[in-house]
């Protein structure tokens, strides 16, 4: 049974000022209109352009549950392909990521493609002759998306014509990523480190919503960030607090802590929480970083980067990114209640190595399908992805300190705990996924 | 001879059926979920490692599906007995399958023994049963008359794979 298809209506009504419809989670349907509508009709990240760093790199990806393809083209431009054969549809490479050469060869007929999408050559071409092949959908080759866009060495790319530019799109969010790549004294970043790969039984979106709910860490990670306190509580006096204890220990810290971070909302569904400071606000000084920013930035302005401590920045609709440690989580979704989760990690070009060390550290200790962080809010997510197929309520409650006017505004910054955030990337849910209906 | 206990070494250099012995408790104290006397097993300077690459060299500069040195274990340990671990409400069990393991070098002089143990581990939590197979290679050494685990190292055939929560250990 159909009830949202081609119905704008249905669907903008799922979304309320306070509170969503639970379909927005478990319907299949609604999963598939996502696929179908908001996800091309948004800006969504394909990869950084240090995974593609030469002529004939790729590294293949998904723009809602599609298969592209990132490619460094021969002119060192980076290009976004459907990762599709124009002949019977087999997917052209083999492997996640690596080199193609001067071109792809399909390993079906052996069709072959440039790097940037465009057919080079089939076999027995001949066979083509007087068919009219010219006017084919498969004559142009694999087919490109259109709208590609590199920010700093981030790659987004929209598959529909319709909806908002990039500029448009992003807006002041785009300061988190300034942020995150300024930290580098040469102002470069490198994907570095391998990703982390952590299958969740649930929706996307609970994820993306998690990472501004701050009323949720005291609670649920009790277990992990609470233990970890109480055992470093017998920790004789004087011993040196390890860099474990440093990174696990803030999500314990009190809610007052979180509303006064502050958290700020963007357009569109982007926002930051982690206005003021954050639970990365504290970890000791890595040696030699600061005199490596000084001198290319200056003192003042070196000070002014790395003073900002966003905790996380929400990029709507489904990464998130760590400036202060500079880590991008990428919720993949699979079905309406299946998410891939990969959590890729940063090297800061020409900053210590201990840097990596502690971004790969709190990966592994938060993020990792063996992170026992990790395993407190995924217990969360699948118990929601259960519960909300009672029929005794069909609403999710997102009313936490809501005021009337919020639609209208944007760019402020709101009490910590606010679930502002979350209303926000449902509206903005509600937007994308209407776009031209 | 009994498993229940820790048998303490014959002589000062352990013989290869003792290292083999070491192996084999190791695996039974996770299964009947006796953490703390597991936890006795390893040396306080040891780190138990689970590489996410085939063939990962650094656990410093590549990220690893766990490094952890004894803290950090020992931390894991009091969180499963947490009255608000709510991913353990209920409880995981576990069940391992060794191969026999095989001693891989014997260096008296340094102290350092080292086995390579093939294995099946599976998980179960409610009505999830999950099966892992995986390569254990332990790093020994003598303090004080005991065997002691200075590095466990989990090698896991699709370490790059996208896993649900791994809850308990390999
Ligand atoms: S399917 Fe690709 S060449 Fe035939
Ligand atoms: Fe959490």
């Amino acid at each position: 049974m159909t009830r949202y298809a081609g119905n704008a209506e249905a669907l903008r009504a799922l979304v309320r000022e306070q509170e969503v419809h639970r379909d927005v989670y478990v319907s299949e349907e609604v999963f598939q209109l996502e696929m179908e509508h908001m996800f091309p009709n948004s800006w969504v990240y394909v990869g950084h352009d240090s995974q593609v760093p030469n002529p004939g790199d790729y590294f293949g990806t998904t723009i809602g549950t599609q298969p592209v393809l990132l490619v460094r083209h021969t002119d060192g431009k980076v290009h976004v392909l459907h990762n599709r054969c124009p002949h019977k549809g087999t997917r052209i490479t083999s492997e996640t990521c690596g080199n193609t050469g001067k071109f792809f060869r399909c390993p079906y007929h052996a069709w072959s493609f440039k790097t940037d999408g465009s057919l080079l050559a089939i076999p027995l071409k001949k066979g083509y002759e007087n068919t009219g092949f010219e006017q084919s959908h498969a004559a142009p080759g694999m087919a490109p998306v259109r709208h590609v866009r590199n920010y700093r060495g981030f790659v987004f790319a929209k598959i529909n014509d319709g909806g908002l530019d990039f500029e448009e799109f992003f807006g002041e969010s785009l300061s988190s990523f300034d942020n995150m790549v300024d930290r580098s004294p040469a102002g470069q970043l490198k994907v570095a480190g391998g990703v982390l790969r952590y299958m969740h039984n649930c929706n996307w979106k609970m994820l993306v919503e998690n990472q501004t709910d701050t009323c949720h860490p005291m609670v649920a990670h009790e277990s992990s960030a609470g233990t970890v306190v109480e055992v470093w509580k017998k920790a004789p006096p004087g011993t040196r607090k390890p860099m474990a204890v440093e990174i696990i220990a803030p999500f314990m810290s009190p809610y007052e802590f979180f509303e006064n971070m502050g958290i700020r909302i963007w357009d569109n569904g982007h926002g930051h929480t982690g206005v003021h400071h954050s639970i990365h606000s504290d970890y000791s000084a890595v040696p030699g970083y600061f005199e490596k920013m000084k001198a290319a930035y200056g003192e003042e302005r070196a000070k002014a980067i790395l003073d900002e401590n966003r905790h996380n920045t929400v990029y709507f609709p489904n990464i998130m990114i760590k400036g202060p440690i500079q880590l991008l989580r990428h919720f993949k979704p699979i079905a309406a209640n299946k998410t891939l989760v990969e959590s890729w990690t940063f090297q800061l070009v020409d900053a210590p190595d201990m840097l990596l060390e502690r971004t790969l550290m709190y990966n592994r200790l938060i993020n990792a399908p063996t992170s026992i962080v990790g395993h407190d809010d995924l217990e969360m997510y699948e118990r929601a992805q259960e519960g909300l197929h009672s029929n005794g309520n069909e609403w999710v409650n997102l009313q936490r300190l809501y005021s009337p006017d919020e639609a209208e505004q944007t760019n402020v910054a709101v009490n910590g705990t606010s679930e502002w955030p979350m209303r926000h990337q449902f509206r903005a849910w509600s937007k994308f996924m209407t776009v031209g209906m | 001879m009994s498993m229940l206990a820790e048998a303490p070494l014959k002589n000062a250099v352990p013989t290869d059926q003792e290292l083999i012995d070491f192996v084999v408790r190791e695996a039974r104290l996770i299964d009947q979920q006796r953490f703390d006397e597991w936890l006795d097993m390893y040396a306080d300077d040891a780190f138990y490692w689970m590489p996410l690459e085939w063939n990962q060299t650094d656990p410093r500069l590549t990220c690893s599906l766990m490094y952890e040195d004894k803290l950090l274990l020992s931390i894991r340990v009091e969180r499963l007995k947490g009255a608000r671990t709510f991913s353990q409400k209920p409880k995981s069990r576990c069940h391992h399958v060794l191969q026999t393991p095989q001693v891989d070098s014997r260096d008296t002089a340094a102290n350092s023994y080292v086995t390579w143990t093939a294995m099946h581990y599976v998980e179960t939590r409610l009505e999830e049963q999950t099966l892992y197979a995986a390569w254990a290679t332990h790093h020994l050494s003598v303090e004080n008359g005991r065997l002691k685990i200075k590095l466990k190292r989990v090698d896991l055939i699709n370490c790059d794979a996208a896993f649900g929560n791994i809850q308990l250990f390999m």
